[in-house]
């Protein structure tokens, strides 16, 4: 039963070897959905490309209803599943910060990794800001140490924030997704037929 | 099909949601193996704390930030995100081999902005990525999508706030890309 690695079902020592392949695993989807070029990814922004929204959606979506299947089916237990915790001011402030970071660099760390891998010179950059941005971060960080630790709302899941369960919430965002796969569909027909395809590189 | 859009060479891209699935599949196994998801920008934050580690280590050491990530045993580096990122960027270059994009370096802008307007808008675009993925513990990888898809609350709010962000000042940076 998993998760396998907390389990112990695998040991320590192969840790690496899986985090290898299975990064080797999201860098190939990645650049073959198209993350590899800064224009692709911002085109959800401006309506000529919603790429990202396609594929992240989707993603979310087939991992959430596998990890409820197979929960139901015994095959993983969900007490040992890392749940991220939530500290609500600083990641309200965090995501803010990092969507105007989307909107500026065109990338996100993870696409800007599989750009460098085909040669994009911005990607380069990009990562070299997040290098940069991470060490002023850590190298100021006694002065909001208060503010970075504020608002620990722990390990709390959606369904216990806002009272509906795991498979109702999952269902609801099936619905949303659906409906916004359609809807960009057409926005993103409205859109091109105005303006001049651009260029891959 | 006019000369126009021919001379427009289309990339060979997979379906976006053929994509998804095969991500949302990835994302699942992690989570069977690790017990917990993808992420991206720790491998960063180990590179900074490596580097300052070797260039000044008696400030490491008596850091409050870096000195959490620092242990005699081994170095920064050899963490799992470390080697997950390295797997990122073969993953990529294998892609961009097989289709046909792994070319010369060169710097992709929009035409109605120069090179050098790129190159800063992505630096800052990294800095700030770098700074706000602190605060939100993750970034698009570890806490948008990882946080979501195992239903962390926090996960799901970052997922909403940084796209959201993204189109309330999207019409004021539209010259970088349209």
């Amino acid at each position: 039963m998993g998760p396998l690695i907390p389990q112990g079902i695998i040991t320590g020592d192969w840790d690496f070897v899986i985090a290898l392949l299975l990064g080797i695993a999201f860098g190939f989807i990645l650049e073959a959905s198209g993350f590899s070029s800064s224009r692709n990814i911002t085109g959800a922004f401006y309506g000529y490309n919603f790429v990202v929204l396609r594929v992240f959606f989707t993603a979310v979506l087939v991992a959430m209803i596998g990890l409820l299947y197979f929960d139901y089916m015994g095959w993983i237990a969900m007490d040992m599943l890392y749940i991220l915790p939530t500290y609500l001011t600083p990641m309200i402030l965090g995501s803010i910060i990092m969507g105007f970071g989307f909107v500026l660099g065109g990338f996100c760390p993870g696409t800007s990794y599989t750009a460098i891998a085909i040669g994009k010179i911005d990607a380069m950059v990009f990562t070299g800001g997040l290098f940069l941005g991470i060490f002023m971060f850590s190298e100021t960080f006694p002065f909001f140490s208060d503010f970075y630790y504020s608002e620990n709302m722990g390990n709390i899941t959606i369904s216990e924030m806002l009272g509906v369960s795991n498979e109702v919430f999952t269902f609801i965002l099936v619905v949303v997704g659906l409906a916004a796969f359609w809807g960009t569909w057409i926005i993103e027909k409205r859109v091109r037929k105005n303006i001049n395809p651009y260029k891959f590189d | 099909m006019n000369t126009h859009t021919e001379s427009i060479k289309r990339p060979k891209y997979i379906n976006p949601y053929f994509g998804g699935v095969l991500l949302g599949l990835l994302l699942l196994l992690t989570m069977y193996i690790t017990g917990r998801g993808l992420g991206a920008s720790g491998a960063v934050k180990s590179a900074v704390v490596t580097t300052v580690d070797k260039v000044a280590p008696s400030h490491a050491e008596e850091s409050t930030f870096y000195s959490r990530f620092i242990t005699d045993n081994h170095s920064p580096m050899f963490n799992w995100l470390v080697f997950e990122s390295l797997g990122i960027f073969i993953g990529g270059l294998i892609s961009g081999a097989l289709f046909g994009r792994l070319k010369k370096l060169r710097i992709e802008h929009s035409p109605k902005i120069s090179s050098k307007t790129r190159l800063w808008a992505a630096g800052i675009g990294g800095i700030l990525f770098g700074v706000g993925s602190q605060f939100g513990r993750g970034c698009s990888s570890g806490a948008a999508l990882s946080g979501t898809a195992s239903f962390s609350f926090g996960g799901f709010l970052v997922m909403m706030l940084l796209f959201g962000t993204g189109y309330a000042v999207a019409y004021f940076f539209r010259k970088l890309w349209i």
